[in-house]
């Protein structure tokens, strides 16, 4: 009210005396005001109390109380805002973006529902590394109250509190591979394990609620979880994980009807689901006792999706010296950050110490040798060029080879067949320009006494001046001499790991040392178990470059520090090098050859690594990125883990589940040149 | 010094920068201060606090002051409100956790005596605990697909009740999931650790399981849909084959050791249906074989267990309410009326739990053997005077004192007529039968129920709207019901309920347990109506609180409001005995565990199953362990670790020990066996039920 009189007479002097200064203006005003104050003061005294103690106590409303006042505006906007968040329909965003970009096409669940499509086999899902859930039975005392909390996966909230005792709790025994003394940090169960990884940021959700639309739900559905850091047969020792699969997937088949199992593995989960399925038919000791018809009898298909059949450069990188494209991009433009941000200086190191502990890693390591990923001067995806990438949407089984050898001749093409190589010179130069001195008898020089180090110990230390010259002497390496570096700068690591995986590939695979469950994983060295009506599918985004050959360089800091680091300075346009990294087509993690080669060319038909002639399906699935920033993450996403959100891929697994084959399916489905390459590859079959 | 000085000075001279002003004159009354510059000092600030006087004076008749008015006021207290709770918030998370540390749990103790992980442990959830989530559903659950519709933060159903309660309800006909909507249970630990945020179920027990080395692979939550039949989870989600699979794997997985079952509540006759199940040939049960049970199972533990049943199941569906609400709705009528579903809260409630069939299997069992009849039951002469009770030390010689007060009060007082377990006004419940007007139950039954032709009733529709006037007086007139004739009340009254429910459950006693047809699973959750499995090395024990007043009989009258507002009956909160008697607010209260009478919980391994009976043909041996309620002493302690109440008891710290002991191998007499404190075994011998094999 007495803004309102206030404002009254101003107006009015404003339109009586334009000419007047604001002198009597203001005076008028305070009288006005004093008017005010005056009758206020007859009519309540309460009010003019207040007004009193305002007056007394001018000073209060300083800085302290500005604060205050702008705390409480944003907390009131905020919650103002966050009420109407909550009160707003839940279906208004999809509105929005309607009204925006047009009408979605429906989510494939609905679509396939109306075209009348049911629940029939039950569904098992293998999350892949990293994605799974992880959660804490018993720690140590700084972990306390963390009990049955999420460690890996979830908001990460601990990572940030306390991060010295995540890495701690979340490493492994150096030595055993299994838990240190005192900690238990064991695999979440059930579908939350790894239906987002984090809050929105959805792995297998997606796919779920499509399932669920066509009728699935908890007894036709079943995640295995298993503690990803662990080598595969570990899993089995400690948890007794492959015991749960064998007896879930038994159980559901048994519970619907004798509808065999419908196995959606995904990353790592593909290669876990190998060894599952050459661990339950061996016997009982060291194998599940399933006997040698259990695969056939229960399993329908293999659905992988994004698989890393012979394993990933991306896990060199990972190991060897703790960084992958990101972290070296990271690195060059903010040098220091990752060196003393988070966990008290060398952050890296942390990572590089508690990675290393984890046997998984190993897993992925490239196998197959340089008959598969190429020697020093040929790989089989020779020729590719990155400016070609955008040749997409091409329904042809195979990509027009005139153009493709049209581009060869034109471009320079990168080797990358070398996947380390120290310097751009030595990455380009043919083999006989290179001048190698063999690494591997050189002596490991003792490190100077290291007690500046803190407690972070990488086994770099061990390797002194010496061995790390010698690893840079030798140039460049490819994916055989590389088991043989990694050997040499992890010894402890590759020893455990060499006890669980093989990388290499079997001349005779009747030979009783493939008995041996270390070889379970390679596809190279084992036999698809019998069962000729299986199927499997080899399901992966393309389009996008993939990481696949490095440039190194020593690192320049002291001997605190982990000494080899890639060359974020090398670019090239024309050999898809940037920022270190030799690029090529795949799914941001798996490059194609890795992907594809077994189900285009290892597996096809009957080969000695497939006696059965188990029928083997290739879909691509060409990565286009999301229209808008709507939509997400995509509806057409290629990338490693978005691609469990395309519709496409969703929408053959959905059929698959409900009872189609591969035939039905459109049989193979590609875009890159998986199958030249293949072909390029030179391996006994 | 003095250059420090004179930067003061200018700062404080400067009439501009408030702030620095306030920043100094707290660091001015920090007691650092030289003594010899506090006088100029004080000059100063004098002159400087003047200066700025003068100016702000100057300043504030301009805008200014009027700015800072309520909006204002208002934003800055929130703003100040926010700071403090986040400095408060922030202190608390920076905390060690170690301060507020309560006194050691059992796991932890009991780790460093050595024990443990032994047998896996299976844990199964009773009635209301259990999660829920939603797998399919109408439009307007839109967004919420596997997300928490039951138990959790319950946000949902403040939402849209409505909808909620329609998702949550069954179809009436067929007792399943009605088309279009599905929900399922949350697997997993998940499932039923906390019911809400910081209310424990399981969560304590799981905890202290896992101090003596239990994980995944050897602890098992057997999740199941609470609200369906128990034959109907293995129909629709072969809830039963699944638990049945589990526990194969985990005897194989973990070197052959047999498993401890945890049942808790409903979960305990659940667990009994299972037993039954799973060595019944496959059509209807499991196929697992006669030997199943001894293979696999090493001692079944039952927490606060309701063999044969509880009184609070028949009031629940009578009239939809309990004890607790009977109360709400004699202090403010009309609140649970009209409020929170838009009118008729309590007739929602009602019609969607009777379409819940599990309820029914909580009605009580056994008749008038067990309960008691029109003059007599077996808690005959218990003193109520729960306050004196219950900080006497349970001990036997304590034990015989009581009896012998219960016996004194007894001569004294005329006993409660537990046996009449609804009875319309108190005179009914106290007179001598022969008083009373005896009307035929089953008569009712024929009265042809001529539709209440009310279309004003709005959509909550519950089996009463469709019962004549004359049926609801007739109800009423017949002034006492005892368990046996409650049956035929709750069939006049919930016709559909009991006609769906009843052919999955059964509440009599058997007279001969060879006949055939006992063979139907309705009879598997019966205690009195099968047999335990032949296993004579398995372990049952009777795990549960006493010392609390529970509910076990109710003064109802007719509701006031006439026509459509529906339930036609109330608990008559009005009636309440002299001090020290058990009726009060229109319930009579026997001992027990707030839940479930100790009748109930204890009579099967107290009597029923001790020893070898008809019941229990191979001897498997039963232990009673009662804890005896303690308040806890502070507000500290939560929710107290000597409790005894139905849910709080999971944390009673001596039931942990007792279950971790068994988990980690120990026997019954390892334990020492009984641990009694309640009048159980008396009570038991005045029940005349038959239970050696050809006894008469």
């Amino acid at each position: 009210m007495s803004a309102i009189r206030r404002r009254k007479p101003i107006n009015e002097s404003d339109k009586t005396s334009e000419a007047s200064d604001s002198k009597p203006q203001k005076e008028k005003e305070e009288e006005q005001h004093g008017d005010d104050d005056g009758s206020d003061k007859d009519k309540k005294k309460i009010p003019s109390k207040i007004k009193k103690k305002h007056e007394k106590k001018p000073p209060k409303w300083s800085c302290l109380d500005s604060c205050c006042w702008f705390i409480g505006c944003i907390c009131v906007t905020w919650w103002l805002l966050l009420f109407l968040y909550n009160a707003m329909p839940a279906s208004f965003p999809q509105y929005v973006t309607e009204a925006i970009t047009g009408p979605l096409p429906d989510p494939p669940g609905v679509k396939l529902k109306k075209e009348g499509l049911k629940a029939k086999h039950p569904v098992v899902f293998v999350p892949g590394i990293v994605t799974g859930g992880l959660e804490l039975w018993e720690g140590r005392k700084c972990a306390e109250g963390l009990f049955r909390k999420r460690f890996w996966g979830g908001t990460f909230g601990e990572v940030y509190k306390r991060p010295l005792c995540w890495v701690e709790h979340m490493s492994l025994d150096n030595e055993t591979g299994l838990d240190p003394c005192g900690i238990r940090v064991r695999p979440v169960s059930g579908l939350v394990a790894a239906d987002y990884f984090a809050p929105g940021y959805f792995v297998w959700a997606v796919l779920i609620a499509n399932l669920a639309r066509i009728g699935y739900e908890e007894k036709t559905m079943y995640m295995a979880a298993y503690d990803w850091r662990l080598s595969f047969q570990n899993t089995e020792v400690r948890d007794q994980t492959l015991s749960r699969i064998k007896s879930n997937i038994e159980l559901m088949v048994a519970t619907n009807g004798g509808k065999k199992a419908v196995v959606i593995p995904h990353s790592m989960g593909v290669l876990y689901f190998l060894h599952f399925m050459k661990w339950v038919e061996a016997p009982a000791p060291m194998g599940g006792g399933g006997g040698p018809y259990w695969c056939s009898k229960h399993i329908k298909a293999v659905v992988s999706i994004g698989g890393p059949f012979l394993g990933v450069p991306k896990a060199i990188a990972g190991l060897f010296s703790a960084e992958a494209k990101d972290i070296a991009v990271v690195r060059a433009i903010a040098p220091g950050i990752l060196d003393n941000d988070i966990f008290q200086l060398q952050t890296l190191q942390h990572v590089m110490r508690m990675s290393r502990s984890w046997d998984s890693t190993m897993s992925m390591i490239p196998r197959g040798g340089d008959t598969i990923w190429g020697g020093l001067d040929w790989s089989p995806e020779e020729g590719y060029s990155c400016a070609k990438k955008r040749e997409t949407k091409n329904e042809t089984q195979i990509a027009e080879e005139a153009g493709f050898e049209s581009a060869v001749s034109q471009t320079r093409s990168a080797k990358y067949g070398k996947i380390i190589s120290f310097g751009k010179d030595v990455a380009e130069a043919p083999s006989s320009d290179i001048e190698r001195i063999d690494f591997r008898d050189a002596v490991k020089g003792r490190s100077a006494a290291n007690t500046t180090c803190r407690d972070v110990w990488t086994e770099y230390h061990d390797m002194g001046f010496g061995g790390i010259n010698a690893v840079a002497e030798y140039k460049t390496f490819t994916a055989e001499s590389i088991v043989d570096l990694l050997h040499f700068v992890a010894p402890k690591m590759m020893a455990r790991g060499t006890a669980h995986f093989s990388y290499g590939i079997a001349d005779n695979l009747d030979d009783p040392k493939y008995k041996h469950y270390k070889y379970w994983s390679n596809p190279l060295e084992t036999k698809l178990p019998n069962a000729p009506e299986m199927e499997i599918f080899s399901l992966y985004g393309v389009g996008l470059p993939t990481e696949r050959a490095y440039i190194y360089k020593l690192s320049p800091a002291a001997e605190c520090y982990i000494p080899f680091q890639i060359d974020t300075s090398a670019d090239d346009e024309e050999t898809c090098l940037k920022d270190g990294v030799y690029s090529v087509d795949g799914d941001e993690t798996v490059p194609v050859l890795s992907a594809g080669f077994m189900c285009a060319k290892g597996w096809r038909g009957k080969t000695r690594f497939n006696p059965s002639g188990i029928r083997t399906y290739i879909r691509e699935y060409s990565h286009s990125p999301p229209a808008n920033l709507l939509e997400g993450r995509g509806t057409l996403s290629g990338a490693h883990v978005d691609i469990m959100g395309n519709f496409a891929l969703i929408e053959d697994v959905i059929r698959i589940a409900a009872g189609a084959s591969g035939e039905e399916l459109g049989g193979d489905q590609v875009y890159s040149n998986v199958f030249n390459w293949s072909e390029k590859i030179d391996l006994q079959l | 010094m003095a250059s420090i000085l004179r930067f003061r000075k200018l700062c404080y001279v400067e009439p501009a920068v408030k702030c620095s002003s306030v920043g100094f004159e707290s660091f001015d009354q920090s007691p650092k201060i030289d003594q010899k510059l506090d006088k100029k000092e004080e000059e100063v600030i004098s002159a400087n606090n003047f200066a700025l006087e003068i100016n702000k004076k100057r300043k504030q008749p301009r805008r200014q002051p009027k700015e800072w008015r309520r909006l204002d006021s208002c934003c800055w207290m929130i703003g100040y409100l926010c700071s403090t709770w986040w400095l408060l918030l922030f202190l608390c998370h920076s905390l060690p956790v170690t301060l507020l540390q309560v006194p050691e749990s059992p796991g932890f103790r009991l780790k460093r005596e050595g024990l443990a992980a032994l047998h896996p442990v299976v844990l199964v959830p009773g009635i209301v605990t259990g999660g829920l989530e939603l797998w399919e559903g109408q439009p307007c659950a839109d967004g919420l697909f596997r997300k928490r519709l039951w138990v959790g933060s319950f946000t949902e159903i403040f939402k849209r009740p409505l909808c909620c309660l329609e998702h949550l309800s069954l179809h009436s006909e067929t007792g399943l999931d009605p088309p279009g909507i599905r929900v399922r249970a949350v697997p997993g630990l998940v499932a039923a650790d906390y019911f809400a945020p910081e209310y424990f179920v399981w969560a304590v027990l799981i905890e202290n399981l896992a101090k003596i080395g239990y994980e995944g692979k050897n602890l098992h939550m057997a999740a199941y849909d609470w609200r369906l039949s128990f034959q109907n989870t293995e129909i629709r989600d072969h809830a039963l084959s699944r638990l049945k699979s589990k526990i194969e794997l985990m005897y194989l997985t973990n070197g052959y050791k047999k498993v401890v079952v945890v049942p808790h509540s409903m979960g305990v006759i659940y667990f009994l249906h299972f037993l039954k199940w799973v060595e019944t040939p496959p059509p209807m049960g499991g196929g697992g074989g006669p030997g199943w049970c001894a293979k696999h199972i090493k001692a079944i533990m039952n927490i606060g267990p309701a063999f044969l049943g509880v009184p609070k199941a028949v009031s629940n569906i009578f009239s939809a309410e309990g004890k607790d609400i009977a109360y709400i709705r004699a202090m403010a009528p009309g609140v649970l009326d009209s409020k929170i579903l838009g009118h008729q809260t309590l007739e929602h409630v009602m019609r969607v739990s009777r379409t819940w069939d599990s309820i029914v299997s909580l009605v009580p069992k056994g008749g008038e053997t067990i309960w008691g009849n029109m003059d007599w039951s077996p808690e005959e002469g218990h003193a109520c005077d729960f306050s004196r009770k219950r900080h006497s030390q349970p001990s036997p010689i304590d034990n015989n004192v009581n009896n012998s007060d219960v016996k004194r009060g007894f001569q004294v007082k005329d006993p409660v007529k537990y046996g009449r377990i609804i009875s319309f006004g108190r005179a009914a419940s106290q007179l001598h039968s022969s008083q009373l007007p005896t009307v035929d139950s089953k008569e009712f039954l024929q009265t042809s129920a001529s539709p209440n032709l009310n279309f004003s009733c709005g959509e909550a529709w519950t089996e009463y709207d469709e019962m004549s006037r004359e049926g609801i007086q007739k109800v009423a007139a017949n002034k006492a019901y005892t368990t046996q004739t409650l049956l035929d009340l709750l069939r006049f009254v919930a016709p559909k309920m009991m006609q769906r429910a009843e052919a999955h459950f059964s509440h009599g006693i058997a007279d001969d347990l060879d006949d055939p047809k006992y063979n139907h699973y309705k009879y598997w959750s019966n205690p009195l109506e099968m047999k335990l499995p032949d296993a004579p090395d398995m372990e049952i024990y009777c795990l549960y609180g006493v010392g609390i007043p529970t509910e076990r009989s109710y003064v109802y009258k007719l509701s006031p409001t006439s026509g459509c507002k529906s339930i036609p009956y109330l608990i008559d909160s009005s009636v309440n005995g002299e001090d020290g008697s058990c009726l009060k607010g229109g319930v009579y209260f026997a001992d027990g565990d707030e839940s479930v009478p100790v009748l109930s919980a204890g009579f099967m391994c107290a009597k029923g199953w001790r020893g070898r009976t008809r019941f229990n043909p191979s001897g498997i041996a039963t232990y009673i362990r009662e804890y005896r309620h303690k308040p806890p002493s502070s507000l500290l302690e939560g929710r107290g670790i000597e409790s005894g109440a139905h849910v709080d008891i999971m944390g009673n710290v001596a039931l942990i020990e007792d279950i971790l002991r068994i988990a980690a191998g120990a026997t019954g007499k390892e334990i020492r066996g009984d641990r009694i404190s309640s009048d159980i075994l008396r009570m038991s011998e005045r029940i005349n039920l038959k239970i050696k094999q050809g006894q008469k």
